[in-house]
């Protein structure tokens, strides 16, 4: 089974974006800058290229991308377990706090039960676990329609 | 109490209707036990010794007729006639077939009521007082606050993965009757010099293994910034707090090792950027929650009745001077209803009792029943002119025991019997004691007192703050009970302490004597006035300790 990549708005995408997570590849040798690369943290700072994609851990704090945000067109934060919620923190942050506005994708243990919170936390796209059926993800988008009031 | 509109109802129904699919897919084989269980665990479904556990909510407390009259129901139809009332003020139901669970939670929803995040490391269902809005010491009406928490901490989509359980308890009363010293977070409502309403937030506070008293991260929080100041010492939390040891998981270990002014500079911190911000409650919210709360109706002429005299009914006397408490309307009264009798394990309440409760209530207290932190029931609004019919009523149904706040009103965790945590039966144990305390007259005579079992470690029973406190524990594969002495949870007069353990454990048999020998200390060392908690806290466990196990320390 291969990952299916959701949207928020419920769609379905091609993942064109290659996710790197070999922190070991070679820190010195810059990719081409037009290839579409989501690097892990440290090896993005050291390239101090914003045009990258970048993928967090979930114990790094964003504001250190602070500076570079307008600039990067997608960043990814991973649940190593669905059950370890600081991501949802993290993307809460990078959206209400530091303003940003590309892609916020999901990554790691990306189930159908919890893509509606990380929706509401303000990701906007789902790299879903191997095992995760597409149109059970779309239909976990649809399925609460929370009170305004409930949560800001 | 409140009632739900439209928007508050709608959510219920897609939540019975979610879980209803994660149900099938679960046993369709299509959704595995790992990825499963924090899913049922947020809707109230546990799995433990001999069935599955469904624990309800009743949202700080306040529970109606009708919704009683439901849980009857359930409790008949799915379950083995019977429900047991908990110190958080919800209700469990000990043998649900796994699969009927989304049908027991529908039938919950038609009468607004849920098990949404009764478990699970998410944040739970919010507490109070058991007489909030009747308690002559109140201050604020805490139950709107609290409607408020519920309505942000339902499916707040940042919290549903936090490194462990987040308990909040609001209060608004001088005494503490809600243990906010004794929650993750304990926000008490006040008003200030200028007679704005606001809260003194305590975080920190817990039972369990690491037993703390909360601290005081704000002395005086606007209620306007209740949701952002929460949010922000959540955020703390889900961020820093542990998740490579769930024992050490709670924000009171964070809070601890932070220490609190670091503690607190994170949290003022993150609150400085939430501040006046999209989540500041506006004045006309307040107004909105309130507005939709049932007011009860009070009738002035009740103030000129006098109480009902019986000569003849000594037990009637009894129950008059020991469950039922003064109200803040002239010619009303709060009444206990004693779910501490003595054939019946403490904070249960059969069916058939559920349906005369709602039935009582209806009758002598505007419809609406509470649970309280002490595992019983309280009909809130009870003309005193009726106490005595009611009281007939529910001596009929056996919860007229005229023993709240005594020895014998134990709150007790269902231990080893049920609970797969337990290392003992903490049931058994709390049936020999009133057995042993069968006299009245001994019980009056001995007076208030705490006492709370628990079957283990985790202190459901809150075993920390009895003034007697009764822990479980296995060792070398046997039962025995470590007995503490001077807890205290703020109930009353007096500091909240935590209990020190007196001595070596008893095996299950000795404990009826070693409750009596402790009892006879009390009464040998007490002066005029002084209470049991009183006399501990006077003269320490040394006089117990001595009386307990002889002269050698």
């Amino acid at each position: 089974m291969s990952e299916h990549l959701l949207y928020s708005n419920g769609q379905l995408g091609e993942n064109d974006w290659q996710l790197l997570t070999d922190e070991a590849t070679d820190k010195t040798d810059a990719p081409a800058p037009d290839t579409k690369l989501i690097l892990p943290f440290p090896r993005w700072q050291a390239l101090g290229r914003p045009q990258y994609g970048v993928w967090l851990d979930n114990h790094e704090n964003v504001d250190q991308l602070r500076d570079a945000l307008s600039a990067i067109p997608l960043i990814a934060l991973r649940f190593p377990v669905f059950t370890d919620g600081r991501a949802y923190s993290q993307a809460r942050l990078l959206r209400q706090r530091l303003g940003y506005r590309g892609e916020l994708r999901a990554i790691g243990d990306v189930q159908r039960d919890q893509i509606a919170y990380m929706a509401r936390c303000g990701f906007d796209s789902f790299l879903l676990r191997a095992d995760q059926e597409a149109e059970e993800c779309q239909a976990a988008l649809r399925e609460m329609k929370m009170p305004a009031r409930y949560q800001t | 109490m409140y009632l739900y509109d439209e928007q508050d109802q709608q959510l219920v129904e897609q939540r019975v209707a979610q879980f209803r699919g994660q149900m099938q897919r679960h046993l369709a084989g299509k959704l595995a036990e790992d990825d499963f269980r924090p899913l049922r665990l947020q809707n109230g479904l546990y799995v433990q010794r001999h069935a599955p556990m469904l624990r309800v909510a009743i949202p700080y407390g306040m529970v109606s007729s009708r919704q009683l009259r439901v849980l009857a129901r359930i409790a008949r139809e799915y379950d083995r006639g019977y429900g047991h009332f908990t110190t958080r003020q919800n209700v469990q139901f000990n043998w649900p077939r796994l699969e009927d669970a989304p049908e027991i939670l529908a039938q919950l929803a038609q009468v607004q009521m849920h098990a949404i995040q009764t478990s699970g490391n998410c944040i739970r269902n919010v507490t109070t007082d058991a007489l909030a809005g009747v308690a002559p010491d109140e201050t604020v009406d805490p139950r709107p606050y609290c409607e408020l928490l519920r309505q942000w901490s339902t499916l707040n989509p940042e919290f549903a993965y936090l490194p462990r359980k987040f308990k909040i308890a609001v209060s608004g009363a001088a005494g503490d009757r809600a243990a906010t010293a004794f929650h993750d977070i304990g926000a008490r409502a006040l008003r200030n010099e200028a007679g704005e309403i606001g809260f003194c937030i305590l975080v920190g506070g817990g039972m369990g293994r690491t037993p703390m008293v909360g601290q005081v991260v704000r002395d005086f929080l606007p209620r306007a910034e209740l949701f952002n100041y929460c949010e922000a010492i959540l955020r703390v939390y889900n961020q820093y707090g542990r998740r490579d040891n769930k024992y050490k998981a709670r924000i009171k270990i964070l809070l601890k090792e932070l220490g609190l002014e670091q503690f607190r500079r994170e949290v003022e911190a993150e609150w400085q950027h939430l501040r006046g911000g999209p989540g500041t409650i506006a004045p006309e919210a307040f107004a909105r929650i309130e507005a939709r709360f049932s007011q009860p109706v009070y009738d002035a002429a009740e103030a000129t009745f006098s109480d009902p005299v019986q000569p003849d009914e000594p037990a009637f006397r009894q129950w008059l001077t020991q469950n039922v408490q003064a109200h803040r309307m002239p010619g009303y009264a709060i009444v206990t209803l004693s779910l501490k009798a003595p054939d019946s394990p403490p904070g249960d309440l059969t069916a058939d009792q559920m349906d005369g409760v709602a039935k009582l209530a209806e009758r002598y207290s505007q419809g609406e029943v509470r649970a309280s932190h002490e595992q019983n029931l309280v009909l809130a609004d009870v003309p005193r002119r009726r106490l005595y019919e009611l009281w007939q009523e529910a001596a009929a149904l056996k919860l007229a025991t005229a023993n709240a706040g005594l020895l014998t009103d134990m709150i007790c965790c269902p231990g080893g019997d049920f609970c797969s945590l337990a290392n003992a039966r903490s049931l058994p144990v709390a049936e020999a004691i009133v057995q042993r305390f069968a006299n009245a007259d001994e019980l009056r005579d001995i007076g208030p007192l705490r006492l709370n079992v628990s079957g283990c470690v985790n202190a459901c029973g809150h075993h920390h703050v009895g003034h007697i406190g009764i822990l479980g524990v296995d060792k070398n594969g046997e039962e025995r009970f470590q007995v503490s002495l001077g807890g205290h949870d703020g109930s009353g007069k007096g500091k909240n302490t935590l209990g020190r353990i007196v001595g070596p454990s008893f095996a299950a048999t000795e404990m009826p004597r070693v409750i009596a020998q402790l009892t006879d200390t009390y009464r040998r060392q007490r002066q005029v006035g002084e209470t049991f908690i009183d006399t501990c806290h006077r003269t320490g466990i040394e006089p117990f300790r001595q009386d307990l196990y002889g002269d050698t320390p």
